[in-house]
């Protein structure tokens, strides 16, 4: 099956984010932080300036969306089934006139299969976060648990979460529940092993003062370790909720109901491309703004450190 | 004699995967109540090592090591360290850097109040006063070795252990800190250790010079006493006699005597 591949396609690309996960944080905030500076007023810089300095920004990525839009547009007239741009945004503009009608359990607007999505995810993501963080302490933490931990979770790790999926439609006996439940599982791991690894890394010199001034168990946890894990904890939970955010539009497919993915799903079934279309930009525009906010929390959370 | 802290035939060996590594073999040093000690030697002979000891970071493996009488068995608050590299906490400012080893030390006895005096008394002794709310990367490298040297004083330790303290910076910003630590000294009798690879500093800040021989297996080579009246003031002692007799005495030990083979 198409989906199952592709997930686990990019399943196998994450180890390598994993290995570095403050720098690739530090990467994308800076990138990320560029066009903020670019609006920065500066009395010091003339208007001319600031002019050229927009242009240079906005331009090559508008000269990107309209190459891909010729080309789309240039496959739609070579092809019969495949709907064009114009077309594809006439029913983008009807469907977004009205995102939350309900006509039934099946004939939901696309703002609600969104909302139940990233409710699916919201929920499969926050108990993955419940038990993933404190594992992730622990394994970091003693190096018995570690050794007995990673072998379990390294053969388990590169699973495709939706191989899970039919343990969970047995266990909970209904679709909703199986498929947070893939959620759950896709984004324990990259929690788990960004917050041990956080934990191994709290460099010596905090412990080291920690051992001379004696502090408590307490005091070493509320002010050492914790903010020292903590943008490693944030960055496992990037990583998780991007993957997350990937194995949702499948497990939907699959179990059905009401969701982003089971709507890409039926409309395949009616036949109207434009609507996957649609969709697939949506999926994309949604699973962009999940990462910039945690990006966004990450960076209020990452210290100078030197 | 009342010595503070005594080290007696200590030696302290590593284990590596190429065998067992001996940095250090019978140490015997005494430290006297309100003297200040460097230890110099060139690097890789095992000074770090041994003041790592005396601050309980790692336990020696052979020998006795008594502090105040009581042998030392790990690290605490009367050994306050002043790391080279700081080690402030980077997500606390640097008061409340400074306020996690006061309320460490003295919050048992002590209400918040005064502690929050402590602390704001300690920044105030390194001219720091000012940068209280600032975090440790919003000043600059002598300015966080100023609050690290400013959190070591505040737990008024029995004896002051610094490594390398002003290893890391620049030689205008190392005067600067270095005149302050004298003041500091002058005002709070402290006793020190501290680790140096610099001779000036050495004879500059220090009542003893204690020079170590080259590694593995490094001992103490030689004792020297620094008779220079105190407080110090640098540009008088670079016109002085003794001044120049004993950088001279320790140059000639790093550099005659313990040559090290070239690297």
């Amino acid at each position: 099956m198409t989906t199952a591949t592709l997930t686990s396609g990019l399943m196998a690309v994450r180890p390598e984010a994993d290995a570095t996960p403050v720098k690739e944080t530090d990467m994308a905030a800076t990138s990320a932080a560029t066009p903020a500076l670019v609006s920065t007023p500066d009395n010091s810089v003339s208007f001319g300036e600031h002019f050229s300095n927009f242009i240079r920004a906005v331009l090559p990525p508008l000269i990107g969306f309209a190459l891909v839009i010729g080309l789309w547009a240039l496959v739609a007239m070579k092809s019969a089934d495949f709907p064009s741009p114009a077309k594809t945004l006439d029913a983008a503009v009807v469907l977004f006139s009205d995102p939350f009608y309900q006509n039934g359990p099946n004939d939901q607007g696309i703002g609600w299969n969104i909302l139940s999505s990233l409710k699916r995810v919201a929920i499969g993501f926050g108990f993955a976060a419940l038990v993933g963080i404190p594992m992730g302490f622990i394994i970091g933490r003693f190096a018995f648990m570690n050794s007995m931990l990673e072998p379990i979770i390294s053969i388990l790790r590169p699973v495709s979460p939706l191989a899970w999926l039919p343990i969970g439609l047995m266990v909970f006996k209904a679709a909703d529940p199986a498929s947070t439940w893939t959620i759950f599982i896709c984004s324990i791991w990259p929690m788990i092993l960004n917050t041990a690894q956080g934990v191994q890394r709290v460099p010596q010199d905090y412990l080291n003062v920690a051992r001379v001034l004696n502090l408590s168990e307490f005091r070493i946890i509320t002010k050492i370790l914790f903010p020292s894990v903590l943008p490693y904890m944030l960055t496992g939970i990037r990583l998780s909720i991007g993957t997350a955010w990937l194995v949702i539009v499948a497990a939907e497919m699959l179990t059905g109901g009401v969701g982003i993915g089971f709507w890409v799903w039926d409309e395949w079934n009616n036949l109207k491309v434009e609507h996957i279309l649609i969709a697939i930009f949506v999926i994309g525009i949604v699973g962009l703004l999940l990462e910039y906010l945690l990006l966004l929390i990450a960076r209020r959370f990452s210290y100078g450190t030197n | 004699m009342n010595a503070i802290v005594k080290v007696e035939n200590v030696g302290m060996a590593f284990e590596t995967k190429k065998g067992s590594f001996v940095a250090l073999k019978d140490v015997n040093l005494q430290i006297r109540t309100g003297e200040v000690v460097s230890l110099i030697g060139h690097s890789g002979c095992g000074k770090s090592t041994l003041l790592n000891l005396i601050a309980g970071l790692t336990l020696p493996t052979s020998g006795v090591m008594l502090c105040n009488g009581r042998e030392i068995a790990g690290p605490g608050p009367e050994r306050a360290v002043v790391f080279q590299n700081h080690s402030l906490l980077p997500w606390l400012n640097c008061f409340e850097n400074v306020y996690l080893a006061v309320e460490r030390v003295f919050s048992a006895k002590e209400g918040k109040e005064a502690l929050r005096a402590r602390t704001h008394a300690a920044l105030e002794m390194v001219h720091m006063g000012h940068a209280a709310q600032k975090l440790p990367h919003e000043i600059s490298g002598g300015m966080k070795q100023r609050i690290g040297i400013a959190r070591a004083f505040a737990m008024e330790p029995k004896i002051l252990l610094m490594d390398e303290p002003f290893g890391a910076l620049d030689a205008l910003t190392r005067a600067a800190l270095q005149d302050e630590l004298i003041g500091v000294m002058a005002k709070t009798g402290a006793t020190v250790v501290m680790v140096t690879h610099d001779v000036d500093e050495a004879v500059l800040l220090s009542d003893r010079v204690v020079m170590m021989t080259n590694g593995p297996a490094a001992t103490i080579g030689e004792i020297l006493d620094v008779k220079l009246a105190k407080p110090r003031d640098r540009l008088q002692l670079a016109h002085d006699p003794h001044f120049a007799e004993c950088r001279a005495a320790i140059l000639e030990f790093l550099y005659q005597k313990q040559m090290k083979k070239a690297a």
